[in-house]
């Protein structure tokens, strides 16, 4: 404005730009510093009281215990509550847990690899756009609806018994299902069914880093391996798996934790038998055991630490 | 003598592109081959032809005598040097040298030997330990090429390797790789869109266009005698005479090329004007007007440089006359 009424309406080479937002801007310009912290401000209150804070409190919870008799928590620093964890019924829940988590992190991983290498390497224009649809479209419905799904899919009368008849391989099934451990009356009551749909709700999570990993590589990389005479088997072994295995583990961080953490599908199918997430949720419910609840809780935190440290060290990041 | 590499009739085609198109090629072994062409002339293609990137559409290739259909990259000893390197950067200096060696079951302690001598080879002792992020341009560049030749491959590609490389350490490299190449007696295939790269290093030039060879020679021929006007043009530094105006010169009706050190400055030639004079050190290069056409003059050092402005007279032999097709 000023600038502008001064050289008497000539152009002049410093234009002001007048009023409060050209104020603004100009003031931001000067002082990046200011705009960044008014931009992170909110979500890092957000984060830092809410979600740190509320996490912080869930662990000191973890410290205390309750007692018996009266059913109270006991505001006293003790470890009693995760020697409780090693009791052989909870320890059984973390391990059942633990191992459901590392199958379907390997399991998502082998059928996400080829699926992502496709739409990293071949995959253009119209068909990338479908992979990409066909990987997010289970996103957008409900996930308890999908695993109910699921549940007819797999009960004794549902489609996959009908067309295992259909097949005359019945016998095939009920092998499966006779198996220990595993098995159970119906898919729907088993510990398979219980991969599988494990299997099937967080394969988006493990494809798309592991996509985006691939498409980093760049593809002369590929040729000069073969050029150097290592076979197809050699380069994928040797070149491609460690340059994708950054976002094979980001996917595995996915999989891995969300297993871990579930209540749902372990509820809906399956056998009875606790999860870690059934357990948080009735420790904390019905029998009102915060203590054990957090402690509980507290475990995938650990383990998946314990991952990261692991796989830091294996150098899954080294490519980054 | 069976050639390194024979091309008969090669054609590759990507849908409707003709990419090479047609290609009949020898390249002698131990021969330093350079095919030089303008970017979407085949050279490339053929490149990758050679190293098994791509395979013919139509066609023989030949290496060694051996025919090389079907035979994929890594059951070819035959190493690529990329145009962008392309070392591996997950791995450190010394494993990117030592992976051919690597995935073809060579102990450790022999392929690290080897990786750490070929790392000698290329001036770069001692750097094995870092990673590709951690060099210079000029430093991957050698490093691809140590990664390369300790293969001991029989012919070795390079794909517009100094490209990426400022003046002076492409001179530099240019005649490092000269002389690697007479110590190792290993056959070079370059590919370059840099004439003088291509001159100054190859003992014999494939001149590409459309996706076939123009003109294969030694550098003297390709620069001497062009086959067509495309070659003049592109080789560059000759002066291009149109038909018209080399009637008007008392010559025949045809496209011609004159060589700008064969012109000289006479009290009696045909009159021209000067335009521009640039001074190169060992020469001087004038701009001369003659008749409506622009010539290039070398004038050697020690010459007296007529001024900008000033009307000269320009006498050649006839003999510096070439005449050519009119293959644009």
């Amino acid at each position: 404005m000023t600038a502008l009424t001064m050289s008497g309406g000539k152009t002049s080479i410093l234009p002001g730009r007048g009023g409060f937002f050209g104020q603004l801007s100009d003031a931001f310009w000067r002082h990046p510093k200011l705009l960044l912290l008014l931009m992170l401000t909110p979500p890092l209150l957000w984060l830092g009281i809410i979600y740190i804070g509320s996490l912080i409190a869930l662990l000191l919870q973890s410290f205390f215990s309750i007692d018996d008799f009266s059913g109270l928590v006991n505001y006293e620093f003790t470890l009693s509550t995760y020697a409780q964890l090693l009791n052989p019924a909870n320890f059984d829940i973390i391990i059942r847990t633990v191992v459901m988590a590392a199958l379907v992190t390997v399991a998502s991983a082998l059928i996400a690899f080829p699926i992502a290498y496709y739409a990293a390497r071949y995959a253009q224009g119209k068909w990338k756009a479908l992979f990409y649809l066909g990987v997010m479209l289970p996103l957008w419905s409900s996930y308890l609806v999908k695993i109910y799904a699921w549940k007819l899919i797999l009960a004794k009368e549902g489609i996959l018994t009908w067309i295992f008849e259909r097949l005359h391989l019945s016998w095939l099934l009920d092998a499966v299902l006779n198996l220990p451990v595993i098995g159970g009356n119906s898919l729907s009551v088993s510990y398979l069914g219980t991969f599988i749909v494990f299997v099937y709700i967080w394969l988006p999570y493990m494809i798309l880093p592991t996509q985006a990993a691939l498409e980093r590589v760049p593809g002369n990389l590929i040729e000069a391996s073969a050029d150097l005479g290592a076979t197809p088997r050699q380069t994928f072994r040797t070149v491609l798996l460690p340059l994708a295995l950054p976002g094979i583990v980001a996917g595995s961080i996915f999989t891995f934790s969300l297993t871990l953490g579930d209540y749902i599908i372990p509820q809906i199918i399956g056998s009875s038998r606790l999860f870690i997430g059934q357990a948080v949720y009735a420790q904390q419910g019905t029998a009102g055991n915060v203590p054990l609840a957090a402690a509980f809780s507290v475990v995938p935190i650990v383990i998946m630490a314990l991952y990261l440290s692991l796989a830091k060290k294996m150098g899954a990041f080294d490519a980054l | 003598m069976t050639s390194a590499v024979r091309f008969q009739q090669v054609s590759r085609h990507f849908g409707q592109v003709r990419a090479v198109d047609g290609v009949d090629l020898e390249i002698a072994p131990g021969e330093f081959f350079a095919m030089l062409g303008p970017s979407g002339s085949g050279k490339t293609t053929c490149l990758r032809l050679i190293a098994g990137f791509e395979q013919p559409t139509s066609g023989h290739i030949q290496i060694f005598g051996e025919t090389a259909d079907g035979v994929p990259p890594y059951r070819r000893n035959v190493n690529t040097v990329f145009q962008d390197y392309a070392l591996f950067p997950h791995l450190n200096i010394l494993d990117n040298v030592a992976y051919g060696l690597m995935v073809k079951g060579i102990g450790k302690a022999e392929r690290m030997k080897a990786a750490g001598d070929a790392l000698e080879l290329v001036k770069l002792p001692g750097y094995g330990a870092r990673r590709p992020g951690q060099l210079s341009g000029g430093q991957r560049q050698r490093v691809a090429l140590a990664r390369a030749l300790v293969n001991k491959p029989k012919v070795l590609l390079l794909d517009e390797p100094l490209g990426a490389l400022d003046l002076k350490l492409r001179e530099q490299m240019q005649e490092e790789l000269k002389s690697l190449q007479r110590a190792l007696g290993i056959t070079f295939v370059f590919v370059t869109h840099d004439q003088g790269e291509a001159l100054s290093m190859a003992d014999r030039v494939a001149v590409f266009n459309d996706g076939n060879i123009v003109q294969q020679g030694t550098p003297q021929d390709i620069y001497r005698c062009p086959k067509t006007r495309f070659v003049a043009d592109f080789v560059g530094s000759s002066n291009v005479i149109a038909p018209d105006l080399m009637a008007l010169l008392g010559g025949e009706k045809r496209w011609a090329s004159l060589r700008p050190e064969a012109i000289r400055l006479t009290g009696d030639g045909v009159e021209a004007k000067v335009e521009n004079a640039s001074f190169l050190g060992a020469a001087t290069r004038l701009s001369v007007d003659l008749k409506g056409s622009r010539l290039h003059v070398m004038l050697p050092a020690g010459t007296p440089v007529p001024d900008v402005g000033a009307s000269i007279h320009l006498a050649w032999q006839p003999a510096d006359i070439h005449y050519m097709d009119d293959a644009a």
